[in-house]
């Protein structure tokens, strides 16, 4: 693995996070997390285009002239989505019918023609699939906090219709963590996403900024001891 | 300047073939089975509804479409499935909309059978407020339960509304429309089976494709 490798996984899962730091797909972000079973269903759906958008981008770049560019990868990612979407429906007929209209709508999700022309379209096939997994990862590693969040406090379990996404066997896998008569019903609805999802964007930027706080002071050190030196 | 236009025209062409072709192959791969898991679901709500020992013959092989504004909430035309035994009716399940829920139409599935009362009642599809109105749902609340076995006397059963106009069955706390939707849209059909058989008899029945 180079350098560059790296530096791709490390921008995708936290320094340009899609979700925390572009804050790209804010619509699906919010709408779908009110459980931890949608939260994965639309994560990994959107995980599986950007691969795949990434992927036939980059493969086609070369005869791709630039001047109509964006209406050929929008036809590029409609077309996987479309797919994906058919897919869902013959396979995960349960979970396609609870994420209803935000599947056609990750064709609108900016992440995926953000990656497409930021970095697909100018690099090789491998590092562009590399950077559609590490940003699908990222994207969905946030869904799956804010799902679970959500989910929590609005209806006091985990994994309530897992076996929608899953099949029966993961009827089992769901949780009764808190008892609750009334949820918290601002979990749940919309409100409680944006507010959810503010709360984790300030706890990236707190851990952000203690970490560099952390190395800054070493540096600091070196400099006092310096001085002391010199007196 | 031509040139290049073609060029690109060309190349967009090429790409929007090559899409199309792409989506097309997924859908004939896929077709077959979402048809299947479509009707399963549905079978799913009507054995809930019409269980199996009301119909020696299969519920998609005795369906007719209706549509009617004043009883069913809807002009489009949608199913309705007889439940038929050694050649008599038991009992039919009638899709139906409820059009004034609060965020928009409610789909549902009313049960009735041969003596006019309930055998059930089943939403398929709505956009109710999660944690409010989403109570209409069997998985959430056990609401839906409270139509079996209720029969319509008349038209001016006063019973048939939401305990806040005086009726008999429960609101929500912080939702009435929803329940309210759901009870009139239910009366409506029960009206239509009691005060209009004629209109099942002469309905078309349902293509190929139920």
């Amino acid at each position: 693995m180079t350098e560059q490798h790296k530096e791709i996984i490390r921008q995708g899962l936290w320094g340009n996070n899609p979700a925390l730091v572009q804050i790209l797909g804010l619509c699906p972000v919010l709408a779908v997390t009110s459980t931890l079973t949608n939260a994965m269903g639309l994560g990994i759906a959107t995980l599986l285009v950007l691969i795949g958008s990434n992927l036939t981008v980059s493969l086609v770049r070369r005869w791709v002239p630039n001047e109509v560019r964006i209406p050929i990868y929008v036809m590029i990612i409609a077309s996987l989505v479309t797919s994906v979407q058919l897919l869902m429906n013959a396979y995960t007929y349960g979970l396609y019918q609870s994420l209803g209209i935000f599947i056609p709508l990750i064709v609108t999700n900016c992440v995926i023609i953000g990656r497409a022309e930021a970095f697909a379209s100018k690099t090789t096939p491998a590092l562009a699939a590399l950077d559609g997994l590490m940003m699908g990862l990222g994207f969905t590693a946030v869904l799956l906090v804010l799902g679970g969040l959500r989910e929590l406090l609005g209806q006091g379990t985990l994994f309530d219709g897992a076996e929608l996404l899953l099949g029966d066997w993961a009827r089992g896998l769901r949780i009764d963590v808190l008892h609750l008569d009334n949820g918290f019903l601002l979990a749940i609805l919309p409100p409680g996403a944006f507010i959810g999802l503010g709360l984790l964007i300030a706890a990236k930027n707190w851990l952000d900024a203690r970490l560099a706080a952390r190395r800054a002071p070493v540096a600091k050190a070196e400099i006092t001891r310096a001085r002391i030196t010199s007196l | 300047m031509f040139a290049m236009m073609r060029r690109n025209g060309l190349t967009l062409a090429a790409f929007a073939l090559a899409c199309t072709a792409f989506v097309a192959v997924t859908h004939s791969l896929t077709r077959d089975t979402i048809v299947e898991q479509e009707q399963a679901q549905l079978l799913l709500v009507l054995n809930e509804l019409l269980p199996a020992d009301t119909h020696d013959e299969a519920l998609f092989e005795h369906c007719v479409l209706l549509g009617n504004e004043q009883y069913l909430g809807t002009s489009e035309a949608l199913p309705v499935f007889a439940a038929v035994k050694g050649g008599e009716h038991q009992g039919y399940a009638i899709e139906t909309i409820a059009p004034d829920g609060y965020s928009g139409a409610i789909k549902l599935v009313v049960g009735v059978q041969a003596d006019g009362r309930l055998s059930g009642v089943r939403v398929l599809n709505h956009n109710e407020t999660p944690g409010l109105g989403d109570k209409i749902e069997l998985k959430k609340s056990a609401w839906l339960l409270s139509f079996d076995g209720m029969e319509l006397l008349g038209e001016d059963d006063a019973r048939w509304a939401v305990r806040n106009d005086g009726g008999q069955f429960d609101a929500f706390t912080g939702a009435t429309i929803t329940p309210r939707a759901v009870v009139k849209a239910v009366r409506n059909v029960l009206l239509l089976v009691s005060q209009h058989p004629e209109l099942l008899a002469q309905a078309p029945r349902c293509g190929a494709s139920l």
